[in-house]
C-alpha cells in the first residue's frame, strides 16, 4: 500500500560531501519511479546504483516515488541499507531486502577466541567497516548503542545487518553491541540470522537479562532454522552490576566473556575516571573474579585516549597483571599496543617453559609430583604455565614444537 | 591517423601517432612539433642549448640599484605585449599572491594571448579563471591543481595546456623548447641588485630552486620581494646578474599559505597501516642500510614512512647518507639527530625546514638543474635508493597516473614524480581504492610514468612487486608481509566495489603530458 506525501529519510551526507550516502523516498500517487542520483562515483556506478534501487522499489512493491540519493561512494550494501531504512518508514513491509552472503563472511568463532582486542565500530558509520578488519583486532564490534544518536538507531540497524552479510571482517569475531531493554531485543532480529558470533548486553545488572536475550535468541534462531552457538558477553557498567557480577557471568553456558565499562560504572559511582583506575579497582576486581570463577574471559574496558600510546601501553600491562584477558579499543592504533602488552613477555614464556618441561619430563618418568630445581609445581601451576604456552603458540611468538631444542 | 582536434573554437587537423606505451599522442601542438614518447632513454636530443641574449652592462645602473617603481612599472619595462609567455614559480604554494597580481596588472593594461608558465599551481589561482575567459590568459604550460585543472579538463581553455615534472621543465626552458619572454620571482628577501634568496622575511618559502631556470634563460626577469635589504643580499639562490628589474611590494605572500599543507603525518590508521607495510618492505628487502638514500615527499602518509624509516634505522643503529627533501620538520630532526647526515633538498614545506637550511651546512639547496634534468650529464635522482611517491591510479602493467582522476579531471600537477622514478626502487604506497573508485586498474586514465621505471605498489590490502624486479621478488620469497601480484590487487579492488563502468571522453584533447626528456607520453581529453 502507497500514501501519497510521506517522506522517509536515511543516511549521513554533510555539505562537503563526507559521510556514506543519504536517501529520501517520497511517496507518490502515480508518475513511476523519479529517481535522482548525485554521487561523487556517478559517471562510474551510476547505472548500477540505479538498477540496484529500482530492484529494491519493486522489492517492496513500490511503484510511484520521487527516490533521491547523495552518494559519496557508498558501497552496493549501504545503499540499499538506506533505502531500505527509508522505505520502512513509509511503507509497511516484514520483508528484508538482503545481498546473498559473502563467501568470506560464514567462517564461524568458538568460545576460547582470543579476545585481547575487539575494536568498536559505530553502527551507522559504514566507512569506518571497510577497512577495520585489516587492522586484524580479534574481534570487531558493531555497535548499535551508545555510538548511535538515538533518531538514527533504527537505520543502523539495517547498516549493521548487512554489514554482517556483505562487509568483510578478515577473521575478526563477528560482534554486535544490541541496546538495552526492549529496543534491545528488537535488534537482535536484525542480527542473529546473519552469522553474528558474539552479542554485548550492555549496562547488564542482572541473570534475568540474559535470560530474556536468550529467549528471544531461541525464538529467532527457531524461526530460522539456527543451529549454531551464539556467545554472550554482558557489559557491567553500573555498581549494581557489579555487585551481581558472579550471578550474570553464570547465567548461561553461551556466555564467553564479561567486560567492564568503565565510563558508565564510574559515572554511576559519581568518580572521575583516572589514568591509574584506583577510583574502579574495586569493581573491577569483582569482575575479573566473577568470570574466572565462571570460567569466561574477562575483559577491560576501552582506554579513551587514542593518542597515548605509551600510558594505554602501561594500562593494558596493569589490566593484565590484574587477570583480565582482554579489552575494547575505540581506535585501530590501539589494537597492536593491546596485541603486544597481553601477550606473554619472554620472561613469562621461560619460566612457562622450565615448569612445562619439568611436567613433562615428570610425567614421562611416571612421576606424578613435578619439581623445578628444588621447588615443587603445584598442578594448578603446571596448567596455568600451559595456557601461557598455548597462547605463545597461537601467536606465532612460539614455535608449536618448542620442545625439540629446549635446553633447560 | 589524421585527426582534428579542437583548439579556441577552431578546428585543425593533427596527426596522432601511437607512443612506445601505447597512446595515442598529436605531433603537434599549440602549433609547436611534438614528439611522441619513444620509450625510456629513446630520444636523444642532436641540438645545442638555448641561450639568452647577450646583455650589456651599459643598459644597467652602474649603482647596481635596478629597483622599480613597482610591478606594473617593471612590467611595462619589460615589455608586456599580446602572446607573450610569462613564468612564475610555485615557492610560495597556495599563498602566491605575486602571479594573480602579475595577471591582474596583464588584463588592467589590457594585454591579451598571454601564455603563463607556472612551475606549478595552487588553488589560489582559481583568481585567474576570469582572465583565461576573457582572453588575457590563452593557456597555462604548467601543472595545474584543483580549480584550473577542472576549468582545462572541462575543454574552457583557449590552447592546449602542457604538464612537465620539474626536470621537465628546467630541460625545456634550456633546449628552447620554451622561451620565457618575462619571468617573475618572488623572493623573500633580496637586494635591488637582484640577489635573492627565500630564506628570510616574511615570505620565507626556503628554496627559490623551480626560479632558477626562470632566471637564467628569461629575455627578461623580475625580482619581487617584500623584504628589500641592503646589498648585497646572502645567500644569493637567485643571482643578481640574471636581474634586469627588482620591484619592492607590501606583501607578496600569505605566511600561513606558504608552509600549509600536506605537513603533518597522517592519523589516518589505514595510511598509517600503509605506511608501516611500507617501511617493513623496505627493511626486508634490505633497502635501510647504513648509508642508504631516500627520498619522500610531503604528504601526511609519506611523512609516517619516513617516521617509520628512522624507527628501523634507530633500531638498527644506521644511518643516512643523504634523504631528498621536500624538508620539513620531521627531516630536519632526522639530520639534527644523526640519521641523515645531509638533506638535499628541493623545496622547502616549513619553518623548521627553512630555519634549518639558513642554519645547517648539511641542509643543502638543489634545483631541478641539479637533481633531475634529464638533458644534463646525470642527476641526483638515479642515485637515490629509494623514492616513495604517491599515485592517483596504477595499471596491471604498473603505469602510474599522478595528474588525472579516474573520472578523467586533471586535478594533480606532476611536481618531480616523473623524475623520482629514475630512482633505484620507486614505491607506490596507495590505498587500494578511494570512494569506490578502485585505484589499481586494467589501463590509467593517463600514462604519466611508465610501468617499467615502478618498481613496487603497498596497498592496505597487500604489495605487489613489478614482475621485472626479480630480485626483489627473490628478497621477499617467504616473507610474512602480504605479497601478492597486482592482478590480485584489482581483483580484490573490484571484489569490493564492484567493476566500474567504462569512461567515455571526448576526442578533444586539452593538456599534454610530456616526460622527462620532452616528448609526449599521454594526452588529457575533454570531460564530457
Amino acid at each position: 500500500m502507497e500514501l501519497g506525501g510521506q517522506i522517509g529519510t536515511a543516511g549521513n551526507f554533510d555539505a562537503n560531501g563526507k559521510g556514506d550516502c543519504f536517501v529520501s523516498i517520497e511517496l507518490k500517487q502515480s508518475e513511476g519511479i523519479i529517481f535522482k542520483l548525485e554521487s561523487k562515483v556517478k559517471v562510474f556506478y551510476g547505472k548500477s546504483i540505479e538498477a540496484l534501487c529500482r530492484s529494491i522499489l519493486s522489492f517492496f512493491s513500490v511503484e510511484n516515488a520521487l527516490v533521491v540519493i547523495n552518494d559519496s561512494g557508498a558501497l552496493p550494501y549501504v545503499i540499499a541499507a538506506r533505502l531500505e531504512s527509508a522505505i520502512k518508514q513509509v511503507v509497511s513491509s516484514n520483508k528484508d531486502f538482503l545481498f546473498d552472503f559473502l563467501p568470506d563472511n560464514l567462517y564461524k568463532s568458538n568460545k576460547d577466541q582470543f579476545r585481547f582486542s575487539r575494536l568498536y565500530l559505530p553502527g551507522n558509520t559504514p566507512y569506518m567497516m571497510l577497512n577495520a578488519g585489516i587492522h586484524k583486532p580479534n574481534g570487531i564490534i558493531l555497535d548499535l548503542e551508545d555510538a548511535v544518536a538515538v533518531s538514527k538507531k533504527n537505520e543502523a540497524r539495517y547498516i549493521v545487518r548487512n554489514a554482517l552479510r556483505s562487509q568483510n571482517f578478515y577473521g575478526a569475531e563477528r560482534m554486535v553491541r544490541i541496546n538495552q531493554g526492549q529496543f534491545g531485543l528488537e535488534d537482535l532480529t536484525f542480527i542473529v540470522p546473519h552469522n553474528v558470533h558474539l552479542i554485548l548486553i550492555p549496562k547488564c545488572e542482572s541473570r534475568a537479562e540474559i535470560d530474556r536475550v536468550e529467549e528471544e535468541i531461541a525464538k529467532i534462531k527457531q524461526k530460522v532454522n539456527l543451529i549454531r552457538d551464539i556467545f554472550l558477553m554482558p557489559i557491567i557498567e553500573t555498581a549494581l552490576g557489579v555487585e551481581n557480577a558472579y550471578e550474570i557471568a553464570s547465567a548461561s553456558r553461551n556466555i564467553v566473556a564479561m567486560a567492564i565499562g568503565l565510563e558508565d560504572y564510574t559515572a554511576d559511582l559519581g568518580v572521575q575516571r583516572t589514568n591509574s583506575g584506583a577510583e574502579s579497582l574495586y569493581g573491577r576486581m569483582r569482575v575479573v573474579n566473577a568470570c574466572h570463577a565462571a570460567k569466561i574471559q574477562a575483559i577491560d574496558s576501552v582506554f579513551s585516549d587514542v593518542g597515548d600510546m605509551q600510558a594505554l601501553a602501561e594500562n593494558v600491562k596493569r589490566s593484565k597483571s590484574l587477570g583480565f584477558q582482554g579489552m575494547g579499543c575505540i581506535h585501530p592504533r590501539q589494537i597492536s599496543v593491546i596485541h603486544e602488552n597481553f601477550a606473554p613477555n619472554c620472561d613469562e614464556i621461560e619460566r612457562a617453559k622450565k615448569i612445562v618441561n619439568a611436567f613433562y619430563e615428570a610425567e614421562s618418568m611416571g612421576l606424578s609430583v613435578v619439581s623445578v630445581g628444588t621447588k615443587m609445581v603445584d598442578p594448578p601451576v603446571v596448567k596455568r604455565q600451559l595456557k601461557v604456552l598455548e597462547l605463545a603458540i597461537n601467536l606465532g611468538i612460539l614455535p608449536k614444537d618448542w620442545r625439540s631444542d629446549y635446553v633447560g | 591517423m589524421e585527426y582534428y582536434l579542437k583548439i579556441g573554437g577552431v578546428i585543425m587537423s593533427v596527426k596522432l601517432i601511437k607512443n612506445a606505451v601505447g597512446r595515442m599522442v598529436p605531433t603537434q601542438i599549440n602549433g609547436e612539433e611534438a614528439i611522441p614518447f619513444m620509450g625510456i632513454g629513446m630520444f636523444v636530443p642532436k641540438n645545442r642549448k638555448y641561450n639568452s641574449k647577450i646583455p650589456t652592462n651599459a643598459n644597467y645602473p652602474a649603482d647596481g640599484n635596478k629597483k622599480g617603481k613597482d610591478l606594473k612599472d617593471a612590467l611595462v619595462k619589460a615589455g608586456l605585449a599580446n602572446g607573450m609567455r610569462i613564468s612564475t614559480h610555485h615557492h610560495f604554494r597556495n599563498g602566491d599572491l605575486l602571479a594573480n597580481k602579475i595577471f591582474d596588472i596583464a588584463h588592467e593594461l589590457g594585454v591579451k594571448d598571454l601564455i603563463w608558465f607556472p612551475s606549478a599551481s595552487f588553488p589560489c589561482h582559481e583568481h585567474l579563471i576570469p582572465y583565461l575567459e576573457d582572453g588575457t590568459i590563452s593557456r597555462i604550460e604548467g601543472s595545474m591543481n584543483g580549480p584550473l585543472g577542472k576549468f582545462c579538463s572541462e575543454g574552457k581553455m583557449k590552447g592546449i595546456a602542457i604538464l612537465r615534472s620539474h626536470g621537465g621543465r628546467y630541460q625545456a626552458i634550456q633546449d628552447g623548447e620554451v622561451h620565457i619572454d618575462i619571468a617573475v620571482i618572488g623572493a623573500a628577501c633580496a637586494d635591488s641588485f637582484g640577489n635573492a634568496n627565500g630564506l628570510a622575511g616574511n615570505s620565507a618559502s626556503g628554496l627559490l630552486g623551480f626560479a632558477l631556470a626562470d632566471s637564467q634563460f628569461a629575455d627578461k626577469v623580475i625580482v619581487a620581494t617584500d623584504n628589500m635589504i641592503a646589498f648585497p643580499c646572502v645567500p644569493w639562490q637567485i643571482q643578481g646578474n640574471f636581474v634586469d628589474f627588482t620591484v619592492e611590494m607590501d606583501q607578496i605572500g600569505i605566511p600561513e599559505e606558504i608552509v600549509s599543507g600536506t605537513t603533518q603525518i597522517t592519523k589516518s590508521p589505514d595510511r598509517l597501516f600503509i605506511a608501516e607495510l611500507t617501511a617493513k618492505f623496505c627493511e626486508e628487502a634490505g633497502i635501510i642500510k647504513d648509508g642508504f638514500s631516500f627520498q619522500a615527499g610531503a604528504g601526511g602518509t609519506s611523512l609516517a614512512i619516513s617516521e617509520f624509516f628512522g624507527k628501523i634505522m634507530k633500531e638498527k643503529g644506521i644511518k643516512a647518507r643523504f634523504a631528498r627533501g621536500g624538508s620539513n620538520k620531521y627531516l630536519v630532526q632526522m639530520l639534527e639527530e644523526g640519521l641523515v647526515e645531509y638533506i638535499l633538498d628541493g623545496q622547502t614545506f616549513d619553518l623548521e625546514g627553512v630555519r634549518s637550511m639558513r642554519e645547517n651546512a648539511n641542509h643543502v639547496w638543489t634545483s631541478p638543474f641539479t637533481s633531475y634534468n634529464y638533458h644534463s650529464k646525470g642527476n641526483f635522482a638515479g642515485m637515490v635508493d629509494v623514492a616513495i611517491l604517491g599515485a592517483t591510479e596504477v595499471d596491471v602493467n604498473f603505469n602510474a597516473n599522478v595528474v588525472t582522476h579516474s573520472d578523467g579531471y586533471l586535478l594533480h600537477g606532476i611536481g618531480g614524480w616523473q623524475n623520482c622514478l629514475f630512482s633505484k626502487t620507486v614505491i607506490l604506497p596507495i590505498p587500494l581504492f578511494r570512494n569506490r573508485i578502485p585505484v589499481v586498474r586494467d589501463e590509467v586514465t593517463t600514462i604519466c610514468g611508465p610501468g617499467e621505471l615502478i618498481d613496487v605498489i603497498v596497498t592496505e590490502r597487500g604489495i605487489a612487486i613489478n614482475p621485472l624486479r626479480k630480485d626483489l621478488l627473490e628478497k621477499l620469497k617467504g616473507s610474512c608481509l602480504p605479497i601478492k601480484s597486482i592482478e590480485e590487487l584489482k581483483k580484490e579492488a573490484e571484489a569490493i566495489c564492484g567493476v566500474m563502468d567504462e569512461l567515455v571522453l571526448s576526442d578533444e584533447i586539452v593538456a599534454a603530458i610530456k616526460w622527462v626528456d620532452g616528448t609526449i607520453i599521454d594526452v588529457v581529453r575533454k570531460v564530457l
